[in-house]
């Protein structure tokens, strides 16, 4: 879905979410309560730039408006590529997104994740991953890599990976497999108002994404492993 | 006596030069053999820790956490169960209030062969690593292993409170051969091991402050460094990432178009940048130039 569209089908056709290039920012009014928008959008590659963008909003928002609720806004083809973004630390500027948010999040900010188009790698490491909870919206699309590039990194055939991607979600992309392991808390469908209303209220502050993937049968080991080491 | 190369360490060996003498107690150890069920779907050899080594011990007769990554099992690479065991020891520390939690990181980040798990599993450890610090304890990141801390770890080391490096080490995002295959050996040609280094090794990241503390490739300087750091605890504030942003937006814009690593240490205040790679970690340490964070706000 286009952002514009997915901003009309939320906040009406009045929103004040703009881009500048496919930096995504406003901040909107809903159920007469406003919220802060941020994010990217064209498969934005996130750099240095973006990160620090899209970290000043966070910041922002914190300093000016405490418990003002973060809707990020995800579309994202992973972290940029460049020699110029590792020279200038661009792990340092993605982390201090991620600290950024969960600032907000231990401050009493809900941070909510929705994954509208697309959510690669990196990109997605330091946004929906680190709110309170990411949702996705059923045509979207999230991976670290597509089938083919996996066969030819791991030698194993394409044939081979999707046969296993269809009892194994770990295996293959698709929004279903990361509700499956817990990583997206649940597919918004129909009314989109609705959706981010229930999130809003119901979205849990502790990460439970372990718990979720164990519960639903796509990512088995998470929990258990992690409880075995505090037993151990 | 002669140094022990910390780079060329597997990674229990790292721990064990690290901690006090016999003072490690391993958690999940290889006998006990929790391993990747996905790499055995695949065919692929696994390995009985998953490459990644997690217990306690004492660090000058302080407890504390360590986990080790193994750079020579996948790379270090981030699976379910890797990450599950780095998760179950940060929790464990909430809980037990160790003096610091030691993270020994060598990682390519997510392990491309249970890739989406993997991602969820290092968002996992970030938040986690975060829960750790909000309680007050100290995670600090030791990076000394030859393959580096790139990928999603190395985002988890900058989200850590304290960073140690050897001038060897490596630490970004993206590998220079991933870059290079994206966009072309002009943007960044990965044989030049020169350029890789100024660009991502210890002495680029000390000089602008991407690491606390600069180390050579020696085992007991990386023990000395840890126990300097165990009162290294940056507490995350508004103040603290206004400071950080600050910072970052201020490099961003007084870095040339272009510039390689040398110009970028002169556009800092590095006194003759151009002799930095020919030094040694002790001599780097001296050139450090004061960073504008630590400039008092007017």
């Amino acid at each position: 879905m286009e952002w514009t569209q997915l901003a009309e089908r939320l906040f009406g056709a009045a929103h004040a979410v703009t881009a500048t290039g496919d930096f995504l920012e406003g901040t909107v009014t809903f159920d007469g309560d406003p919220i802060t928008v941020v994010g990217t959008t064209n498969h934005a590659p996130i750099g240095v730039a973006m990160a620090l963008a899209q970290a000043r909003v966070v910041l922002d928002t914190v300093a000016q408006h405490p418990q003002r609720p973060i809707l990020l806004l995800i579309d994202t083809q992973g972290q940029q590529l460049r020699r110029r973004d590792e020279l200038l630390g661009i792990n340092r500027a993605m982390a201090h997104l991620g600290c950024c948010i969960d600032l907000a999040r231990r401050r009493g900010h809900r941070v909510i994740g929705l994954v509208f188009d697309q959510a690669l790698s990196g990109g997605f490491l330091t946004s929906g991953l680190i709110a309170d909870a990411c949702y996705a919206l059923p045509e979207a699309e999230i991976r670290v890599m597509r089938i083919p590039a996996m066969a030819r990194v791991t030698k194993i055939s394409e044939e081979r990976l999707t046969e296993l991607s269809k009892a194994n979600p770990v295996f293959a992309p698709g929004v279903e497999n990361y509700v499956a392991m817990g990583g997206v808390r649940e597919l918004w469908q129909g009314d989109l108002r609705e959706c981010l209303r229930t999130a809003l209220r119901s979205t849990p502050t502790d990460d439970q994404r372990a718990h979720d993937g164990a519960q639903r049968g796509g990512r088995l080991l998470a929990e258990l492993v992690a409880r075995r080491v505090l037993d151990a | 006596m002669t140094a022990i190369s910390f780079a060329e360490c597997s990674a229990r060996e790292r721990v064990a030069s690290l901690v006090d003498v016999d003072s490690f107690t391993e958690w999940l150890p290889p006998a006990m053999r929790v391993m990747s069920p996905h790499l055995a779907q695949l065919g692929v050899p696994s390995a009985f820790d998953d490459g990644v080594v997690i217990g306690q011990g004492r660090l000058d007769q302080r407890l504390v956490f360590v986990a080790a990554q193994e750079g020579a099992f996948m790379g270090g690479g981030v699976g379910e169960v890797h990450g599950a065991k780095l998760v179950g020891l940060l929790q464990r520390a909430l809980r037990d209030r160790p003096a610091a939690v030691l993270l020994l990181a060598e990682s390519g980040g997510v392990r491309l062969h249970e890739a989406n798990a993997g991602l969820i599993a290092v968002s996992e450890v970030m938040r986690a690593v975060l829960d750790v610090r909000a309680a007050g304890i100290p995670v600090i990141a030791l990076i000394g292993g030859a393959n580096g801390c790139f990928g999603g770890m190395g985002i988890v080391a900058r989200c850590c409170d304290y960073v140690v490096m050897s001038d060897i080490a490596r630490l970004s995002m993206s590998g220079p051969e991933v870059i290079e295959a994206s966009n072309g050996v002009e943007e960044f040609d990965s044989r030049d091991r020169g350029l890789v280094w100024r660009t991502t090794g210890g002495k680029h990241r000390f000089l602008t402050g991407d690491c606390d503390a600069i180390v050579d490739d020696d085992a007991r300087a990386f023990r000395a460094a840890a126990i300097a750091a165990l009162h290294g605890s940056q507490p995350v504030t508004l103040e603290s990432l206004e400071r950080e942003h600050t910072l970052l937006t201020q490099r961003l814009h007084d870095a040339p178009a272009g510039a390689d690593a040398i110009e970028l240490w002169s556009a800092i205040g590095v006194v003759d940048a151009a002799r930095v790679p020919d030094l040694d970690a002790d001599a780097v340490r001296a050139l450090r130039p004061v960073p504008a964070a630590a400039t008092p706000a007017v």
